[in-house]
């Protein structure tokens, strides 16, 4: 049986079918412990090993203005130094448990994970708690974090494509935070203190904002108190700034002159939210035009029949306060101006007829097939999925129901996604030599 | 060797990569298939089988069945170190050429067909080896064999399809290697280090020679080294051994044997008697940093015990944030933004050894070198202790654990492996080995092998800088534009 014909077959008989036999070998539980924290869980005994992954709703636009940079600096120092432990201690401690943990701060999210060996759990599982409860913030490894941030920031600040990433980002965001720096920048930096980091840390970490995932070797019973353990004390309610929505400046172009030995080219153009009725119409558009990596019309136009870049397509970019379609290639500066004009053409063409039915039905197989392939191939990637799936509230059934939701867009309903989003006037981007 | 090409970027970032935690200032190192054996090894070693085809193809199997996935690789056993002299550049250019007709299909129908299950495809190319795999449904297993077989023997090229493909390849080194001063740095100090050995050129070719590849030469290398005894077939995942094993003879079985490309007998490196700096000064970096490497033996061309002692060296030496480097320059004397170590060994053969800093605050780059140069020192003269290798030794034993979780990862383990001159039996006593490593050992390598008399530095620099100057720049200015580096949930 093939996955497609398996999907809809799965999907046609979801309801008696999905605890009993999922198709895809991959069985999501519901874990709810004592205290009230939620999990998904998917376990698998093949490895020895536990990958734990959560995400508090928040991210580095809940930066205060003059203090940017301390969601993501925060994210460097759970590891240095918690509890009782300081950096040394703890460092020492994790490294013999032999438990990887790391955090990372998004615009829209703080995530943790670790990594654990099942035989190790209840060790790596008290750093977690530790590291997640009590953070200490210890001013050594604030400074140095910091320091290193600010070495990061130096080190890409002459670069023509991040002087240009940001003037472009300026001109697209405005004022919207989506628009700031999420490292920060030495002088923001500078001005975090320990109690800026405590704060952030108590209004940020809570359980109404909290997601989490885990796969391996664990069952649902020894995965409830160890919830308990790890997330049930934190406060209850999150205190976040509400975010207003962020609207792109279309329209426009940036240019930045640069002599170098390509030019790269990026357009914007609006997106469709996940949440959005549209968004799988929108999603197969964008497959069609230059998401397909070796398949779509940009790549095919661009690459494939002229030779004028290596990296050609677009991708449709969703995030909790604005949803974007993004065109992106570089090519030789001398053919910078055809190459403008070939991504005009076909995005109008598109915009104008939208796809054949043809593309539609090879998009949609890609698109329903591709799923395992591209969330399941390890326990890291599964969890992922299931904090995506959590995170847009898509529902522990949606794996099973994904297929049908595809496979019902229709070729009208494409067309109409394609008009509504190319017909805008996009933001341009172009940094190269000033003559192309 | 590290530095592996491939076919398509499958990530678009509009303006420049999101941030991250800590930037970490490894220079150039386009790393992303493992250096040794170090991941491996099954609980049950029988998990793991491989036999040969009657043409000389030999076909790992490694089963994994939780999910309904399965990855197919071909690993051929050549790549740019092979290449004949002015023609560098022609592995990676024809890996690309692969994607064209065959005379049973039309170009791009196999990724077509590929895409049409949902599969991911891609290929790559580095200095011992060419891979081109894909992702799909056990289902579609057959599939694939049928057309890659099939490109083993029919590909059909002609001058439009060369030539338009090779603008591809010279953008995707202005791309890669022109548009980035540290990628132009690491290509000189590989020729520097290398004064002999092929690995001295760089895997996508040097501008001038790539400019004249053509017809001829594509064909050339297709003939000469795309034949099934010189290829190893992994499949991992969601397959057990029969399955593989009928499909295998079926498809890659009609193949007939269509060259004898005979032993890899590359030109080997002279005795190397002098120090070496090569530096870089460029108006598009601002934050200096250093490396410095040593030729040291792979896996492959090593005395028994002595990569294992080099790769445990690494990691006592700069492999980790407990190691002695990130002790002393990051945390303690807080001079370094960024400092360690790595060996690469995963190369059929001469390997190579470096280390690497980058100051933070008012350091200098020349105290960085030095305090990195102290640790080395350190270790020649006093070795290293029982706690630190008995702990270096466990990251690497839980590493083989880590690396089963992932069924491409484990793909790749076997093919690179295997087609740098290693045997699955290596893979599998990697871990008694590494147990067996004595603190001598690590001592020895040292000595051996990290000589400042033989070394070459490189520095990166700001277009006005100097090694002694202190990093102390203007600072950074506000606002950053901030591309969403990943798309949907879809």
């Amino acid at each position: 049986m093939t996955a497609p014909i398996m999907k809809r077959f799965a999907a046609l008989f979801f309801l008696i079918l999905f605890s009993a036999a999922p198709s895809y070998a991959v069985e999501i539980k519901e874990v709810v412990s004592p205290k009230g924290v939620k999990a998904w869980l998917v376990q698998d005994d093949f490895v020895p090993l536990i990958s734990m992954r959560f995400s508090f709703k928040g991210g580095s636009t809940q930066d205060p203005d003059g203090k940017e940079g301390l969601a993501n600096l925060m994210t460097g120092l759970f590891d240095e130094g918690a509890g009782d432990f300081d950096s040394q201690t703890f460092q020492e401690k994790l490294d013999d448990v032999g438990a990887e943990m790391s955090f990372n701060a998004d615009d829209d999210d703080v995530t943790g994970s670790i990594r654990m060996l099942a035989e190790k759990r209840d060790q790596a599982v008290d750093l977690l708690t530790l590291a997640v409860n009590k953070p200490r913030f210890d001013q050594a490894p604030i400074d140095r974090i910091r320091q290193q941030i600010v070495a990061g920031i130096k080190s890409s600040e002459r670069d023509p494509n991040t002087i240009a990433g940001r003037k472009f980002a300026e001109a697209l965001y405005g004022d919207h935070p989506y628009g700031r720096r999420s490292e920060g920048t030495e002088a923001s930096l500078n001005s975090i203190t320990h109690d800026d980091l405590a704060t952030f840390h108590k209004h940020n970490f809570a359980r109404d904002n909290l997601i989490v995932a885990v796969v391996g070797s664990i069952s649902p019973e020894e995965l409830s108190p160890l919830l308990d353990k790890v997330f049930g004390d934190l406060p209850e309610k999150a205190e976040l700034e509400t975010v207003s929505e962020a609207k792109l400046a279309f329209g426009q172009i940036t240019r930045v002159d640069y002599v170098l030995p390509q030019t790269s080219i990026s357009m914007v153009y609006p997106g469709v939210r996940r949440q959005d009725p549209d968004f799988f119409p929108a999603y197969i558009m964008n497959h069609i035009l230059g998401g397909g990596t070796f398949s779509s019309r940009i790549y095919n136009e661009v690459r494939e029949k002229r030779g004028l870049a290596y990296s050609a397509g677009s991708n449709l970019v969703t995030r909790d306060h604005m949803a974007a379609l993004m065109v992106n290639t570089a090519t030789r500066a001398d053919r910078a101006n055809e190459t403008l004009q070939i991504l005009k053409t076909e995005i109008a063409k598109m915009a104008k007829d939208g796809p054949t039915e043809d593309e539609l039905d090879e998009a949609k197989k890609y698109l329903v097939g591709s799923y395992a392939v591209n969330n399941l191939d390890s326990s890291s990637a599964v969890a992922s999925t299931l904090i995506g799936l959590q995170d847009e509230n898509l529902g522990r059934d949606y794996i099973d129901k994904r297929a049908e939701l595809i496979n019902r867009v229709t070729l009208d309903q494409v067309k109409e996604a394609a008009k509504k989003l190319l017909e805008t006037d996009p933001a341009i981007l172009i940094v190269g030599s000033p003559q192309s | 060797m590290s530095f592996v090409l491939s076919r398509a970027l499958a990530v678009f970032v509009l303006v420049g990569a999101s941030t991250l935690a800590v930037v970490s200032f490894l220079p150039a190192r386009a790393d992303t298939v493992p250096q040794t054996a170090k991941a491996i090894e099954t609980t049950n070693k029988d998990d793991v089988s491989s036999f040969y085809l009657d043409n000389g193809l030999e076909v790992v199997v490694i089963p994994d069945h939780r999910a309904p996935v399965v990855t197919h690789m071909m690993w051929y056993h050549v790549g740019s170190a092979d290449e004949e002299p002015g023609k560098s550049g022609i592995a990676h250019f024809f890996e690309h050429l692969m994607f064209k007709a065959t005379k049973t299909y039309p170009a791009g129908e196999f990724s077509r067909k590929v895409a049409e299950i949902g599969g991911q495809e891609n290929a790559f190319t580095s200095y011992d080896y060419t891979a081109f795999y894909q992702q799909v449904a056990p289902s579609a297993l057959e599939m694939v064999m049928t057309y890659e077989a099939d490109r083993m023997e029919n590909l059909i090229l002609n001058d439009d399809v060369v030539k338009t493909e090779r603008d591809v390849v010279l953008e995707e080194r202005r791309s890669r290697t022109d548009s980035n001063p540290s990628a132009l740095l690491a290509e000189e100090v590989n020729a520097t280090l290398y004064q002999n050995h092929p690995y001295r050129m760089p895997v996508i070719g040097w501008l001038h020679e790539m400019q004249r590849l053509n017809l001829k030469d594509a064909l050339a290398f297709y003939t000469k080294y795309y034949t099934p005894n010189n290829a190893t077939l992994v499949v991992s995942g969601d397959v057990d051994l029969a399955t593989v094993k009928a499909l295998a003879e079926k498809t890659y079985g009609k193949v007939p044997r269509r060259a004898e490309p005979g032993k890899r007998e590359r030109p080997q490196e002279p005795e190397q008697n002098t120090k070496r700096t090569v530096s870089l000064a460029d108006p598009r970096v601002s934050q200096p940093s250093f490396q410095k490497m040593w030729l040291a033996p792979s896996y492959t061309s090593a005395k028994p015990g002595e990569a294992e002692a080099l790769d445990l060296l690494s990691e006592i030496l700069g492999g980790s944030n407990r190691s002695r480097i990130y002790q002393s320059l990051v945390i303690t004397d807080g001079t370094a933004a960024s400092a360690g170590a790595y060996y690469q060994g995963g190369s059929l053969d001469t390997g190579s050894f470096g280390v690497y800093g980058s100051p933070r605050g008012t350091a200098t780059l020349t105290e960085v070198e030095a305090g990195i140069d102290a640790q080395i020192a350190r270790i020649i003269k006093d070795g290293v202790t029982e706690d630190e290798l008995e702990k270096a030794r466990n990251r690497f034993l839980k590493s083989v654990i880590f690396a089963r979780d992932s069924q491409a990862g484990m793909a790749r383990i076997y093919g690179s492996t295997l087609s740098t001159g290693q045997t699955i039996q290596d893979i599998q006593e990697w871990p008694d080995r590494i147990r067996a490593v004595k603190v001598q050992d690590i001592q020895m390598v040292a000595q051996r092998y990290l000589v400042d008399s033989r070394s070459v530095t490189s520095y990166l620099m700001p277009e006005d800088g100097k090694p002694d100057q202190k990093s102390d720049n203007e600072p950074a200015e506000a606002q950053q534009p901030e591309a969403p580096a990943e798309g949907a949930v879809q």
